[in-house]
């Protein structure tokens, strides 16, 4: 009897010590992050770095997060997501759109591992998509561009040919000609999302053809150094590049993904995370307007602003018909506005601009 | 609609920083050594160069610094591959892997920040344009018609025979890739400084990489450098101008055009150039190769 209790309680024993650091939780949540930039790039991975920053400086010692930055889309992230996987993280940011394949097939081999990946449209069990609704802060920036141009020709520069991009080009455009009817939208393609000599290049190119506002959706402020020589006006793009502020950068818009970070990182710690698909906007803090300065007239500030409540509140969507495709076709009927699936696969421009997406 | 001389006008700042750092690489290359490390120097260069201009307020200042922050990490090189004998290629891939971390990390402070605007030079073109410009019969004329240019030649060719003769081999090399590393940190601040006015990490966003590959193409001559920069700026404002104006032709073939028409053109030079001149092509004979006195 005697030696039976002994075995029972050594049995006991070890089961409560092989039991205790999984019952304690004294292991912090692992996050990974891979960004496709430099987080000193001033823009796009930047702003993606201060939400995991925000992350620790939320939950302190219950997170421990690493990044790994300048990741180019391709098979070179899918090596990157293994590494982070490996490495014992339980849930993976990634940041660019172009991981979206690599971040399925990674997924796919750690079903245990939850991931997050911005700007996609593919989802499975453990990856789900956020974005950002940038074309709310477009309508506000074509607004400003449509008052304030003079030769009523705004540029664009351009990163890739993807719906996100193309939703902003149609969105400032439509705002611009809401205010102005004799505006006319020209198109630059850069072909990469940061490339400062390029984007300089770029924006000279624009200015050559006479715009005099311009409008980027890279990442660098070559465009805005550009634009000021030439006595034109630009936006910040993804952060606030105050640095050229009051001119030639004359607002701005911000990514702000901490909220959202934040919030997810919560239903993790609390295990109620559940693969979805987020679309935040100006309303819910994701988009933020910077500020306006003087170098626009006040009542141009005003009117930009008051659009900005609009659409804050879901009073006003930015894509309310009628309007019509470039190619002269019907899309949106009088007081219509579009889908969500409408936006996120859109590939064309609307009636009014007339270059080419690239196909 | 569009002129010629706006497009030559953007053309000319658009080629400036590969310009520079072929030029520079171009002297490297003709001395025997082959340095992988000039997106590097470049990045190196921009964030020195820019940290200089900001802080004293004197862009000309900042490319002063910029040529000295190139030239103090190509002695990094310097000392790996001519006193370690190190492999120069693993060496160079390792300088821009060094230069890059080296600049991210230095820069930080300065991210943000704005550089003091330059006076522009005679018809408002920026006088490190100019001073490009200027560089490149400067080269040519010490490559072909100097002594010393023969003697860095005579290195880059067979540096058994040139130290036989008494040149110390060594010491030339030093002093070729001290050159390259002060050019290609020019090239990099003429980005930082004159382009962007400010600094961000991985600026030069490959710039290093095209000076190397143009430089290849020019058959190792200044004159065919400068095509080669000139073609690939002029062919990229080009196309991003065609683009602009909404010419209807397929952005990406419009894309795609810079590096295609250079290396096309370039390639028929350095034929034409191989069939008139020598056998075995232009490239220096010891290129790549560690030189070791004993031997």
């Amino acid at each position: 009897m005697k030696r039976r209790t002994l075995l029972a309680s050594a049995a006991a024993a070890s089961i409560l010590t092989l039991a205790a650091p999984a019952f304690a939780q004294d292991e912090p949540l692992k996050i990974g992050f891979i960004y496709v930039g430099p987080v000193g790039d001033g823009g796009w991975t930047y702003q993606h770095d201060l939400g995991r920053q925000a992350i620790e400086a939320e939950f302190g010692d219950r997170v421990e997060t690493t990044f790994i930055e300048s990741v180019p889309e391709g098979a070179d992230a899918e090596r990157a997501l293994t590494q982070l996987a490996l490495a014992g993280n339980k849930l993976i940011f990634a940041t660019s759109f172009g991981f979206m394949d690599p971040v399925m097939n990674v997924a796919a081999k750690f079903p245990d591992v939850k991931f997050e990946h911005a700007t996609g449209y593919k989802r499975a069990d453990n990856v789900a998509t956020y974005d950002a609704r940038f074309y709310e802060g477009r309508a506000v920036m074509g607004t400003i561009a449509g008052r304030m141009t003079e030769s009523n020709k705004i540029g664009y520069i351009g990163s890739f040919p993807i719906p996100e991009v193309i939703q902003g080009i149609n969105s400032s455009f439509i705002h611009a000609r809401k205010v102005n009817p004799e505006v006319e939208m020209k198109v630059v393609w850069a072909y990469s999302w940061f490339d400062p000599a390029k984007e300089a290049d770029a924006a000279a190119a624009l200015l050559a053809e006479g715009v005099d506002v311009i409008l980027q959706h890279t990442d660098s402020t070559a465009p805005l150094a550009k634009a000021q020589e030439a006595g034109a006006i630009g936006f910040g793009q993804a952060s606030d590049m105050a640095a050229f502020a009051p001119s030639p950068r004359v607002s701005s818009i911000i990514d702000d993904w901490s909220p959202y970070y934040i919030k997810r990182v919560g239903e993790v710690l609390d295990g109620t995370w559940q693969s979805n698909a987020t679309w935040a906007g100006i309303g819910d803090g994701e988009v933020v307007i910077g500020e306006i300065t003087d170098a626009v007239p006040a009542e141009v500030k005003e009117e930009a602003l008051a659009l900005k409540e609009q659409i804050a509140s879901g009073e006003y969507h930015p894509f309310t018909g009628p309007l019509n495709k470039a190619d002269g076709s019907a899309w949106l009927a009088e007081g219509e506005t579009a889908s969500d699936e409408d936006l996120s696969s859109m590939n064309f421009y609307v009636e009014g601009i007339t270059a080419a997406i690239p196909q | 609609m569009i002129d010629p001389l706006s497009i030559f006008l953007l053309l000319l700042s658009a080629s400036t920083p590969i310009l520079f750092a072929a030029l520079g690489e171009l002297i490297v290359e003709r001395a025997g050594v082959l340095n992988l490390g000039v997106e590097g120097m470049m990045i190196t260069g921009a964030l020195a160069g820019f940290a200089v201009a900001y802080v004293s307020g004197s862009p000309f200042l900042g490319f002063a610094a910029a040529a000295t922050g190139g030239a103090a990490v190509s002695l990094l090189f310097a000392v790996l591959t001519q006193f370690l004998l190190a492999n120069q290629v693993a060496s160079g891939l390792a300088l821009t892997l060094f230069g890059l971390g080296l600049a991210a990390l230095f820069g930080k402070p300065f991210e943000g920040v704005k550089a003091p605007p330059m006076i522009p030079g005679p018809f408002r073109i920026n006088w490190i344009v100019w001073l490009g410009l200027v560089m490149v019969p400067l080269i040519w004329w010490f490559l072909n018609r100097s002594r010393g240019g023969l003697i860095l030649r005579g290195v880059g060719e067979n540096h058994d025979a040139a130290h036989a003769l008494g040149y110390n081999v060594r010491l030339v090399r030093i002093g070729a890739i001290a050159f390259g590393g002060a050019m290609a940190g020019i090239g990099g601040a003429f980005i930082s400084i004159a382009t962007v006015l400010q600094w961000t990490e991985g600026m030069t966003a490959g710039a290093g990489w095209i000076a190397l590959a143009i430089v290849v193409f020019s058959n190792w001559t200044a004159t065919g450098v400068l095509v080669g920069a000139w073609l690939f700026g002029g062919v990229t404002v080009l196309q991003l101008r065609l683009q602009a104006a909404g010419v209807k032709v397929p952005v990406q073939l419009l894309s795609m055009a810079p590096y295609l028409a250079t290396i096309i053109v370039l390639v028929l030079i350095s034929a034409r150039q191989k069939f008139s001149r020598r056998a075995g092509g232009a490239a220096p004979g010891s290129l790549g190769q560690n030189f070791h006195a004993l031997r």
